[in-house]
């Protein structure tokens, strides 16, 4: 029997351990929290499929392929267009507890850039009840979870770039363990958490699996690209949902008065307000015409969030808002059976780059992802490691990681580094976020340069072996500077403009020279960059 | 701003004095562990009342430190019944266990219509976190450490009470022993859920579908003794 070893509880971990396990494998899932405690349950808006109606599939292929701005694959974009309707009641199936309209059908709304109302939901907490319905059906399934383990490294036969397992911190022990399998599928979600404060990501969204991906040899593609979602509220940079749009709200000036279209794409509404708030200092969301009771049934989340975190009331006051870094487009480079450059590792959702999102994803199409994929990566994995059973031969990797996890705590302290961690937030907030230039990347990358230097002279003040919560921070920190580099290498490289990537220098899309798919990977502990078809 | 904080390996708590005002208590513990304290050990992720990691009880009643906002002199400590691994932080590998041995899954789903009033009607318990907030207030576990508790409970309710749901037999006999007979209905979880979830509520529920799928409260037949069979049997 084939032993899959899943890292990451999310949404995509999830769906692809009952997948490979129902295609005969032995799962186990690891998770750096509870399964239910990871970004998935964030997901507000709903996914996207074609439940008939006026809709076509052919629609939603088109309007993905469109928001992708020439990044995203027709043929990748079609069998996750084509197989939504059949990933929605395989949902349904399990107990999701969707909406539904009058007529008993799963209820629809329409999000940015779709021309009908496709996206299935939950009220607004649609990324909830899928990860708490796929963890119901975990529990069911009997699959085996290890939660509160920090991925350390992946461990890889480098003769054969073969990946035979991985090592993790016990957060509660302290303990450096390694898991060997057969296969391994990566779902550790995004890298938005290096932009801090200015992300609507959870704190964990450090990117991790994609660090020891690139560490383990494989390549990373179009990681310059990152969603800002335009409505995030304005201190906290806490989500509300596309949905609130979806439903006829406003996006309005200082003076009250619209400025933008506010179902256009996710990459354009966000630059439109960012103009705005350049121009006129603030921006806000404006629901107060769809009334209390719409409001209390269908917006719930945002009603108490805005009331929360930012001190108004949606139902009599506007909302404060400004765009904030949202989804990771980029990830681990993966083939159509969701395998990355490195044998036997395979990655799936957020952390993937499934070339579905291009340059600009949909909303409505992240929950879907992980569904289709998911299954699909579950079932290819199990099939790899039946057919290609891993060696148990020894490997330094856990060695090596023990002796870091003990030598880390000898790190000198002279620097700190949460105050790098903020500082490196705002600089990418800044010079890597919505609006781009070579000089603004540039400074960026010495800082960052900077910051690698001086990691020694960083680490964890807290010496404790048991629940070190400042090591694993320190470590998440380390993650984020290795990703941090290649986002800017990648956005420099890239001397145009297309979907969320904005360069003020280069405005225009240049499709003879930058039509293809950022690349990026090490050697020998060198970062490469090229694009590639 | 004077936080105290009950920490591990320590009987008295700590007093913390960030420079914030106005703020949520999540805010201002990251306020300390970046700037004063790196040894502080909680647990947090989403920042928004979602994901569930966050609960801790303050004076005495359970909260999720990312909504609720703190006040001077406020006394923070870990939820109760969970054994505590680091200051705040606790086991949780009772989430896990609970739902398991109360089946807390849909067995199978049919794909038919529902109407908006059945979608409706399992909306709220399936607005669970699983922030374990309810299992902390609960006083049962000082008695019986295995009670199957509110939050699986409210979770077998969420699926047997699931329009689509066609079978749940296993789930209600899941759910005789340790869990729904005895639950005291004191209430203590109902105000303590950050998502208006009432707990009490879904276990009465339960019971009543029980009793009507012929199973008895164990404690009522005890309540007289037991002693007199007058339903023949052996004497």
């Amino acid at each position: 029997m084939a032993r899959i070893l899943i890292i990451g509880g999310g949404g995509a971990g999830l769906v692809s351990a009952l997948s490979a396990q129902k295609s005969g494998a032995e799962v186990m899932v690891v998770s750096k929290t509870v399964p239910t405690r990871s970004q998935t349950s964030m997901a507000q808006g709903g996914m996207n499929a074609v439940l008939g109606g006026e809709d076509t599939i052919a629609r939603h292929i088109e309007e993905t392929l469109r928001s992708g701005a020439g990044l995203g694959e027709e043929e990748r974009i079609a069998f996750l267009c084509e197989n939504a309707p059949d990933a929605v009641r395989w949902c349904n199936l399990l107990g999701l507890p969707f909406s539904c309209d009058a007529e008993g059908e799963i209820a629809r709304r329409r999000l940015g850039g779709a021309s009908a109302p496709r996206a299935c939901h939950a009220q607004d907490y649609t990324g909830l009840k899928l990860l708490h319905t796929l963890y119901d059906q975990c529990l069911k399934a009997g699959i085996a979870f290890r939660n509160e383990r920090f991925l350390l490294n992946l461990i890889v036969d480098h003769e054969e770039n073969r990946v035979v397992g991985a090592t993790f911190l016990d957060i509660a022990s302290g303990e450096v363990e390694e898991i060997r399998a057969d296969a391994v599928i990566l779902a550790t979600g995004g890298y938005g958490a290096i932009y801090g404060k200015h992300s609507t990501n959870a704190v964990g969204s450090s990117g991790d699996g994609l660090a020891a991906a690139v560490r383990a040899g494989a390549k990373l593609a179009d990681m310059e690209f990152i969603q800002f979602h335009p409505t995030a509220l304005k201190n906290s940079s806490i989500l509300i949902s596309e949905s609130a749009r979806g439903a006829g709200g406003y996006l309005v000036d200082e003076q009250g008065d619209r400025f933008t279209d506010e179902l256009a794409p996710r990459d354009v509404v966000a630059r439109a307000i960012h103009d705005e708030i350049s121009k006129s200092g603030g921006v806000y969301l404006d629901i107060r015409h769809l009334g209390e009771e719409f409001i209390n049934h269908e917006l719930p989340q945002e009603r108490k969030l805005a009331r929360i975190y930012e001190g108004v009331d949606p139902v009599n006051d506007l909302i404060p808002i400004k765009p904030s870094a949202h989804y990771s487009m980029g990830g681990i480079e993966v083939n159509e059976a969701c395998m990355s450059s490195v044998k036997g590792l395979f990655a799936v959702g957020e952390c993937a780059n499934h070339k579905t999102h291009g340059a600009n994803r949909l909303g409505g199409n992240s929950l879907l992802e992980l569904v289709v994929f998911g299954r699909h990566c579950g079932a290819k994995a199990a099939e790899y490691g039946a057919k290609n059973p891993a060696s148990s031969s020894s490997n330094p990797q856990l060695a090596k990681d023990t002796n870091f996890v003990r030598g880390v705590m000898y790190f000198t302290n002279q620097i700190d580094f949460y105050q790098k961690q903020e500082m490196l937030a705002n600089i990418f907030y800044n010079n890597v976020g919505l609006v781009r230039d070579d000089m603004g990347l540039k400074a960026v990358l010495g800082a960052i340069r900077q910051m690698q230097k001086e990691l020694p002279f960083m680490g964890p003040r807290d010496k404790s072996k048991v629940c070190n919560t400042n090591l694993v921070e320190f470590i998440e920190f380390g993650n984020k500077i290795e990703l941090a580099e290649i986002i800017v290498v990648s956005a420099i490289s890239r001397v145009e403009s297309r979907g969320a990537h904005y360069r003020v220098d280069a405005p225009v899309r240049n499709d003879r020279m930058f039509g293809a798919h950022t690349v990026t990977w090490k050697e020998e502990g060198v970062l490469c960059a090229d694009f590639m078809e | 701003m004077n936080i105290l904080v009950k920490r591990s390996g320590n009987e008295e708590a700590q007093t913390y004095t960030p420079d914030v005002d106005n703020t949520t208590l999540l805010a201002a513990l990251n306020h300390i562990k970046t700037k004063i304290d790196p040894t502080l050990t909680y647990a947090h992720g989403c920042r928004s009342g979602v994901c569930g990691s966050c609960a801790v009880r303050v004076n005495g009643r359970e909260v999720l430190m990312c909504e609720y906002k703190v006040q001077e002199g406020d006394l923070v400590e870990p939820i109760r019944n969970a054994r505590v691994i680091r200051d705040l932080i606790v086991d949780s590998s009772d989430i896990e266990r609970f739902n398991r041995t109360a089946k807390a899954w849909s067995e199978g789903s049919k794909e038919e219509r529902v109407s908006e009033e059945e979608a409706s009607r399992i909306e709220t318990q399936s607005d669970c976190i699983l922030c374990t907030s309810c299992y902390s207030a609960c006083p049962v576990y000082a008695i019986n450490p295995d009670f199957i508790g509110p939050f699986a409970l409210t979770r077998v309710w969420r699926y047997v009470n699931d329009a689509r749901e066609t079978q749940s037999t296993e789930k209600i006999a899941a759910v005789q022993t340790n869990g729904i007979w005895d639950c005291t209905l004191c209430g203590e979880c109902v105000p303590v859920c950050p998502q208006n979830i009432a707990p009490k509520q879904d276990i009465t529920m339960l019971r009543m579908k029980s009793a009507m799928m012929g199973y008895q409260d164990p404690n009522a037949a005890m309540a007289f003794g037991g002693g007199l069979d007058f339903g023949g049997g052996s004497f």
